[in-house]
């Protein structure tokens, strides 16, 4: 048997002997409890009132949202990524912010983890035709962008997940073109409602969900919300995005959730929410017009899908 | 005194099948028992996608092993493999019949005008109407009856089952998002299926 001895062992990587008895609830916080210290407290967050939008619906299981994923680099069945995402190591960390802004910087994950953390309840609602209710933990993602003082010519932000093939077995085969890119509009990334989530149950994200820092675009398909970032790019072309790039005829790169608009394989007018048997109505924006409506007055959604 | 016993009707091969026959039969229902489990004890989180997904599956590999029986009795000279035919068949359809019926009533909940509008616009769910479409009469006509009434055009009827199982496995590949590995493994069990009748015919030629 191979014995691995890590190099050098804080005291925060020990399980703690409670965590240890209580496997279940191990098993369902993966890898992600294993690594850090600020889990044995629980990530600190205020209930922001943007919280409240989605306050009606009640949120899914913590093993719903744990055990249900897409996440190709895990592989493609959505039990996958619950089964081998605990191979990720998500410490060291860190996320590169460059492009038109004044200053590039990297941002550890510690760094990151100071911004003052929300917990918001959002609606998720997959391309797919399924969604859940989900209670993140994060902050916007325009504090973040705010601190690098963009240019005026940066027109879209675009992102980056992870590559690494050694502990992400999804990425042996070349179902996507890796890494996994998505891209927003400056407005759309500087939107309130935008969100870096670190966290979900008020607890550290586990590896399945996109640890340790992934983005949340409520009102958009849950593709464009990229997991395990490590790279945001602000530039003034539009930047390419992974489903576009494998199948543009299906995945525009607005990706706004829209009941009117159907994906060739799936109607989108209705969706079936995790846990329940009969389908909803799915609704504009993921149920965010009121907010987002505005960002696409005087754009054909049909043709910018 | 001793009992003359008679001897019995039934050959001992003729027994073997019949063990041999229910023990298929067992092994048709097994995914649908395991399937059945999971789902009542709660395990699938989208109960409606996994009882889709799993009488899917087991369509096309009944389908396949179906039209594995006759190279099977080729390579080997048995009978078995031409007499369990039938019920593979019947089995295929069966879980055809689960997979169409979950979408009619579980997924889409009998919403008739939307049923119509997805086989008309999405070509995935076209090609899998059109399959057990085709299927029915196959099943209709499985019984010796109607092989004795149809006479030779029971055979030509039944070759029914080749664009099936091409259109299964379609139906199967166009549904697929992008991982096309899976669909590839069934597509390429039957082109060798299908090339081997293929190859047959050209030498008998």
């Amino acid at each position: 048997m191979l014995i691995r001895k890590p190099a050098d062992h804080l005291p925060s990587d020990i399980t703690p002997e409670s965590v240890y008895f209580n496997r279940r609830q191990f098993m369902l916080g993966a890898a992600g409890l294993l690594l850090s210290a600020e889990t044995l407290a629980g990530l600190n967050a205020k209930k922001s009132p943007l919280s409240q939008l989605a306050s009606n619906d009640k949120p899914n299981s913590l093993k719903e949202v744990t055990s249900y994923n897409n996440f190709y680099e895990f592989g493609t069945d959505k039990s996958d990524p619950a089964e081998n995402a605990g191979s990720l190591h998500t410490r060291p960390w860190s996320v590169l912010v460059d492009g038109e802004v004044a200053k590039p910087r990297r941002f550890a994950i510690e760094d990151l983890l100071k911004f003052p953390l929300e917990e918001r309840i959002y609606r998720l609602r997959c391309v797919e035709g399924w969604s859940m209710v989900i209670p993140w933990v994060g902050f916007p993602l325009a504090s973040l962008l705010k601190q690098m003082n963009p240019s005026s010519r940066a027109k879209y932000v675009s992102f980056e997940t992870l590559q690494r093939p050694s502990e992400m077995p999804g990425q042996r085969d070349a179902v996507l073109e890796w890494p996994y890119r998505e891209g927003l509009r400056i407005d759309e990334a500087m939107h309130p409602l935008t969100i870096l989530v670190v966290g979900l149950y008020g607890n550290v994200l586990p590896n399945q969900n996109g640890a340790p820092i992934r983005l949340v675009v409520p009102w958009k398909y849950g593709f464009k919300s990229i997991k395990s970032i490590v790279r945001i790019r602000l530039q003034e072309t539009l930047p390419a995005t992974s489903w576009n790039m494998a199948n543009a005829h299906e995945y525009g790169f607005y990706s706004n959730v829209n009941p009117e608009v159907d994906h060739p394989r799936w109607s989108q007018a209705s969706e079936r929410r995790i846990g329940e048997f009969f389908k909803r109505k799915t609704l504009m924006f993921n149920g965010y017009a009121e907010q987002v409506a505005g960002l696409y007055r005087g754009m054909d959604l049909r043709k910018n899908f | 005194m001793t009992t003359l016993r008679m001897k019995s009707p039934v050959s001992t091969a003729d027994r073997r099948l019949a063990i041999g026959k229910v023990l298929l039969f067992i092994a048709c229902l097994s995914p649908l028992t395991r399937a059945a489990w999971i789902v009542l004890s709660g395990e699938a989180v989208n109960p409606i996608e996994f009882i889709t997904r799993s009488t899917g599956t087991w369509t096309l590999v009944w389908l396949l092993a179906t039209l594995s029986m006759t190279p099977l009795r080729r390579f080997t000279g048995q009978a078995w493999p031409l007499k369990c035919r039938r019920m593979l068949g019947l089995f295929a359809f069966f879980y055809a019949s689960l997979h169409f019926t979950t979408y009619i009533w579980l997924d889409q909940f009998f919403d008739w005008h939307h049923i119509v509008k997805d086989i008309a616009k999405r070509p995935f769910i076209t090609v899998g109407f059109a399959a057990i479409l085709l299927m029915s009469p196959l099943a209709l006509t499985s019984t010796q009856g109607w092989m004795r009434r149809l006479k030779r055009n029971w055979g030509k009827l039944h070759r029914l089952v080749y664009p099936v199982a091409m259109l299964a496995v379609i139906h199967y590949w166009w549904l697929v998002k992008k991982d096309i590995t899976q669909p590839l493994i069934y597509a390429a069990v039957l082109a060798l299926l299908l090339g081997l009748r293929l190859w047959w015919r050209a030498r008998k030629a």
